[in-house]
């Protein structure tokens, strides 16, 4: 087994209060090891974006512990939680959110960006990332030119170029057809092999489960059951 | 991030053309409307600033503005004159007058009787002809300006020429100016002009016609006082708001520098008509209108980049990143804005100089119009900066 990556202890979030209050999460625990593919599943409404937000930095719990690569979020304050994001995730959502007004090359290029990185550096940067990811030649074109297939291809660059430790992904295939699916899949399982490195995809597509190294099964705000896959 | 805010904004054409049309169209209005109020007010007191080489104005002290008509009485000038300190005085005439032109149609002059002897008060700029023409029988001087566009008459009727008894002219015929030569009537007093003059442009709308003081009193509706004020010149070495405090004490009448009795007659304009408050509707309406569309325009802007802000939020871009972002985006459409409605004033500001049109666009016009394009870009994006603020980067996870 891998070093821990994530360490989730008694992650309890609610949401509301009194009658409307809603327990999302009632008490997770969860281990992510380092350099392997995690996926979360489980049916709508049982606390996958939740929990994928509060690793993710983007959202406070209300209690538990919550421990990333060794930093326990609950420790930092807004800003450096903005900070702390900047430099150890990188997003894939699932509705991809390029801007429409930037080039492919500058959409990919904003965590760098947001790093100090100058433009012109961070847009060659995202040429050539873009170049390994089949987007050679692209990356002055908008993304409303892009197929479904190659939005998200930007969007995986967006998320890796600057090489974070964390990637976070949305249902990443769920706007793909099944080949596209896996290739997509291949390529973030591809960067997840690290030892420094870890990847959450939270998914409903059962097509790419096999491409995970572990599979978390969520349900009512708790983690039922985590499953090794076999490979063979 | 602040190159890629300023891509999103020109990137989002249609807003961004609305953005720049309501703050164009806020800040032409704002300083078209003040620059043409501006130019009004300054008409109100042209007059004054027409008649040179005088130290003070001494008029009845209830009268409020040189248009006024509250003239002084004949002894006037022997007692101004009588004033230690005076070098010289000079009785002016002013007041409107009905001209009768050669081929019987009439209209309103502004009738300027200027000193016989000194020729005081005659106006800067002599066209044609020469001021000391005056002194010829039954002469008088008429405003070019005005001549051109009210004193006109059919053009088959040369100079000098009078119309046969019971000729009739033709509307629809050619007409030309009053020219050196023609002779009109005053108050059904005869007038020969000998000459023409150029002089700004003053509040009142009637040609300006000059002549001299004793002439301009036969021309005049008989009246005991007819002198509508005097032009003291002080002696060298006189301290002018020294004698300006002895006229008034010594003979009643109220006594003032060119400069102060033009802030009088624009303080009369400003504060017993309802002119500022028209024009002041007018400018407010604009900038309204500027936060009407601009901001609305601004703020659907923002909303429809919110998700990629949460995404950059979500990135790591902080609060203030975000804010500087929507800001510069702000700041952009202002200035933007700004420079089309003023290039648009400026442009109808050329077109409209040497015009009818009163349009004087002082140096505080761009910067009041600045200011207002600044405010309304302000109001603009507080509520796109809260809802930046507010944005929760949880959000994109939920598709929002």
């Amino acid at each position: 087994m891998s070093a821990l990556a994530i360490r989730l202890r008694a992650v309890v979030k609610t949401f509301g209060r009194g009658e409307s209050a809603v327990r999302a999460l009632r008490g997770v625990d969860l281990d992510v090891p380092a350099g392997e593919l995690t996926m979360l599943v489980g049916p709508s409404g049982c606390g996958k974006t939740t929990l994928i937000s509060i690793l993710a930095g983007l959202l406070s719990r209300d209690t538990g512990s919550c421990e990333v690569f060794g930093h326990d979020l609950a420790a930092l304050r807004r800003e450096a939680l903005s900070r702390w994001r900047r430099d150890h995730v990188g997003f894939i959502f699932q509705q991809f959110n390029l801007v429409p007004q930037l080039s492919i090359a500058e959409n990919v290029s904003v965590p760098l960006v947001l790093k100090g990185e100058s433009v012109g550096a961070a847009v060659r940067k995202a040429n050539a990332l873009l170049e390994t990811l089949g987007l050679e030649g692209r990356g002055k074109s908008g993304p409303q030119n892009l197929s479904g297939g190659q939005q998200q291809r930007v969007a995986i660059a967006r998320a890796l170029i600057h090489e974070p430790p964390l990637l976070v992904c949305d249902e990443p295939t769920s706007a793909l057809d099944a080949e596209l699916g896996r290739r997509v899949m291949a390529l973030i399982r591809d960067r997840s092999h690290h030892p420094d490195r870890a990847v959450i995809v939270v998914t409903h597509d059962d097509r790419i489960f096999h491409l995970a190294d572990t599979i978390a099964h969520m349900d009512d705000g708790v983690i039922r059951s985590v499953e090794r896959v076999q490979r063979s | 991030m602040f190159r890629f805010a300023i891509k999103m904004l020109f990137g989002d054409s249609a807003k961004f053309y609305g953005i720049l049309l309501g703050l164009s169209f806020a800040s032409l209005l704002i300083a078209q409307q003040a620059s043409i109020f501006v130019g009004l007010m300054s008409r109100t007191f042209a007059f004054i600033g027409e008649v040179g080489h005088v130290d003070l104005w001494v008029f009845d002290p209830t009268q409020a503005s040189v248009d006024e008509q509250k003239p002084l009485r004949t002894t006037a000038v022997s007692r101004v004159r009588g004033v230690s300190g005076v070098e010289w005085v000079a009785p002016l005439y002013k007041g409107l007058l009905v001209a009768t032109l050669p081929d019987g149609s009439r209209q309103v002059c502004d009738v300027i009787g200027i000193d016989d002897d000194t020729l005081a008060g005659g106006p800067v700029e002599v066209v044609e002809g020469s001021l000391a023409d005056l002194r010829q029988p039954d002469a008088v001087m008429v405003e070019v300006g005005s001549s051109q566009q009210q004193l006109r008459f059919p053009a088959d009727l040369a100079p000098g020429a009078t119309p046969l008894p019971g000729q009739i002219f033709d509307a629809a015929a050619p007409r030309r100016s009053v020219q050196v030569g023609d002779v009109i009537e005053l108050n059904e007093r005869r007038a020969r002009v000998v000459g023409l003059v150029h002089c700004a442009e003053t509040f009142v709308a009637a040609p300006t016609i000059y002549t001299v003081y004793s002439r301009a009193k036969t021309y005049a509706p008989a009246a005991r006082r007819m002198t509508t004020a005097l032009l003291v010149k002080a002696s060298p070495g006189t301290d002018v708001d020294v004698l300006a405090q002895r006229i008034r004490t010594e003979t009643g009448y109220a006594a003032l520098p060119p400069y102060d009795y033009s802030m009088r007659t624009l303080g009369y304009w400003m504060t017993q008509t309802g002119i500022p408050i028209n024009f002041g509707i007018a400018i407010a309406l604009g900038f309204f209108v500027g936060v009407a569309i601009a901001g609305q325009m601004f703020y659907n802007f923002t909303l429809d980049n919110l998700r990629y802000f949460g995404a950059f939020k979500a990135m790591g871009a902080s609060s203030f990143t975000l804010l500087s972002m929507v800001a510069l985006q702000a700041l952009v459409a202002g200035v933007l804005g700004l420079g089309i409605g003023l290039g648009a004033v400026s442009a109808f500001g050329l077109n409209a100089a040497g015009g009818k049109l009163a349009f004087k666009m002082l140096w505080q016009i761009p910067l009041l119009a600045a200011g207002a394009v600044l405010i309304i870009c302000i109001l603009a994006s507080v509520l796109s900066m809260w809802k930046v603020l507010r944005l929760d980067p949880v959000d994109v996870f939920k598709g929002s």
